[in-house]
């Protein structure tokens, strides 16, 4: 019975800081979601009232929390698909039997992975400057007038998208290339027996080998870019004309801005609710197409 | 001919690909040695006229870069010492040693996988501002001393050593901690070096829990530093770009030696979603 007690004394350290730093808190949440806790409450916790679901009603009557949800959905539904794309098209080439200096290539593609978000952030303001950045010098070669990216309400999320497309399209290329490795080699050479042409090839052997790992992907992309904020925080700051306020910099600004730490639980848990839901459509969509 | 082509066309466009990837990279290097100025002009230079160090100086001298850099340089060291400690006890304990309640917790653990971490934010903010530790490095430190993630990644990789082991050492009349010392610790080698570049590119790249934690400019982390100087100097291009490196470059370099541990954490973090 020794094992028994050395495993409770091994698990309890790290347990102990999960349930206080994590669990804890995160109930807390929905506790404080339920009162009205301010600036007043954080003076003096004789001020805090409780209120239900009181924030909630306040949230859902809120334009500008209806807006930080549109425009996260807006950065989630194109810069999704766009990242996903690229992902896989650099898996694919990666791993073309014609590729060369294949190691170089997969450090050079995720490099932008790894860096340090803020920063690369900062650098990109200043590719997109509207009048000294490298990106509309290039466009304009192209024939293509200057665009104001971060200062036009039109142009600041797409700009915000294509960042983070680059930003991230490195790590679910390495996990397709690790997929594009599992489909047996014998069914790209029995499909080329059959006469079928490359593209014939990636839509009858490539697609359906990875379609658990575009799920997967997709789950993990989609759960990750509902929590956007640090690039509009170091970007636009939400703006121009509140045109890139995520959901959580909404709750940002509530909890730390203006101490509604009530209301910014109320969002952070809505937001909760939103990728539950998101995550199970997503389950039951895959499920009825048979990808499970 | 016929089979170069399609050779050339794979090559050619990862060649592309990878450029456009580095070309932020490259730019932002090429312009932090720039003279004050230089960088906004049209068209925009690609390269310093005089490559120097007055951006860089500036930056130490005038703005305390050094102080963030050792402060992110702290933080980052001490969150893989305490992740390591107490990620890898746990890890083996649930991967390797029968206990009650065991596979019960773990599935309890794994379930939190889905509630994202902002949400305990706020709560964990009013409840460190009372012990003092808003405004401390304790307050950054202490949620991420242990994790989810890390105790799961231990536990795959420790599945795989044999029982046999340690039932022979048992057997012999080794402890739990001499055998965790002595025989398991070794085995784990590779996944700790995991679990260490995870945490601590991690921690160097963290930024909305420091933002909430830290308000003191003297406790700020490159990316507080950074995220703040650039609300300030939007027009020195040179002055941000020299930041920038120094807070991309050490995490850039600790990747590119230790890409293996890197992405072998990465592909095991993938399968547990």
């Amino acid at each position: 019975m020794k094992q028994q007690r050395a495993g409770w004394v091994f698990v309890a350290p790290a347990l102990a800081i999960i349930g206080l730093f994590f669990f804890l808190p995160a109930a807390a949440a929905f506790v404080l979601s339920l009162t009205d806790f301010d600036i007043y409450a954080l003076a003096d916790l004789r001020n805090l009232r409780f209120v239900g679901l009181g924030e909630y009603a306040a949230l859902l009557t809120n334009p500008l929390f209806w807006q930080a949800l549109g425009n996260t959905l807006y950065f989630v539904v194109f810069g999704v698909p766009l990242s996903i794309t690229a992902s896989l098209g650099a898996a694919l080439l990666l791993e073309s039997r014609l590729a060369r200096f294949k190691g170089f290539f997969r450090t050079a593609l995720f490099a932008p992975v790894v860096t340090t978000l803020v920063a690369v952030a900062v650098i990109w303001r200043y590719l997109l400057h509207a009048r000294y950045g490298l990106i509309n010098y290039a466009l304009g070669g192209l024939g293509i007038g200057p665009i104001d990216w971060l200062g036009d309400p039109r142009w600041a999320m797409p700009a915000i998208i294509l960042f983070a497309v680059w930003k991230n399209f490195g790590y679910n290329m390495i996990i397709f290339v690790a997929g594009l490795q599992t489909i047996p080699e014998d069914l790209y050479e029995a499909a080329r027996i059959d006469g079928a042409s490359a593209t014939r090839r990636f839509w009858h052997v490539t697609l359906p080998g990875l379609t658990p790992i575009i799920l997967l992907v997709s789950l993990l992309t989609v759960a990750g870019y509902l929590q956007l904020f640090a690039e509009p925080y170091v970007m636009t700051q939400g703006g121009p004309a509140q045109s890139t306020v995520s959901v959580l910099y909404f709750m940002y600004e509530q909890g730390f801005k203006w101490w509604n730490l009530g209301a910014a639980s109320a969002v952070a848990f809505l937001l909760f609710i939103l990728m539950l839901v998101v995550t199970l459509a997503q389950l039951a969509v895959a499920h009825r197409r048979g990808a499970l | 001919m016929k089979r170069l082509m399609p050779a050339f066309a794979v090559n050619g466009a990862l060649a592309v690909a990878a450029a456009l990837a580095l070309a932020p990279l490259l730019w932002m290097v090429s312009v932090s040695f720039m003279a004050p100025g230089e960088a906004d002009s049209f068209p925009p230079p690609l390269l310093p006229r005089a490559p120097n160090l007055a951006a860089y100086r500036e930056l130490f001298a005038r703005h305390g870069m050094g102080r963030y850099f050792l402060n992110s340089l702290f933080l980052a060291s001490a969150a893989t010492l305490l992740s390591l400690t107490f990620n890898v006890m746990a890890g083996y304990a649930f991967a390797k040693l029968r206990f009650a309640g065991r596979d019960r917790v773990f599935q309890l653990l794994m379930g939190a996988l889905v509630i994202p971490g902002q949400v305990a934010m706020i709560p964990l903010f009013l409840m460190l501002k009372p012990l003092g530790l808003i405004d401390n490095f304790g307050g950054v430190l202490l949620p991420t001393a242990a994790g989810v993630f890390g105790v799961f990644l231990v536990r795959q990789y420790a599945l795989t050593i044999p029982d046999e082991l340690l039932e022979a050492a048992r057997v012999d009349g080794a402890g739990e901690f001499r055998l965790f010392r002595s025989i398991v610790l070794p085995m784990l080698g590779p996944i700790m070096v995991t679990l260490a570049t995870f945490t601590f590119l991690g921690a160097w790249n963290d930024f909305m829990w420091p933002l909430i934690v830290l308000n003191d400019e003297h406790l700020f982390t490159l990316p507080l530093a950074l995220a703040s100087l650039s609300r300030e100097h939007v027009q020195d291009s040179e002055l941000m770009m020299a930041g920038a490196v120094v807070t991309v470059a050490p995490v850039l370099l600790l990747f590119v030696v230790l890409q293996r541990y890197y992405i072998r954490g990465l592909l095991a973090g993938a399968v547990k979603g």
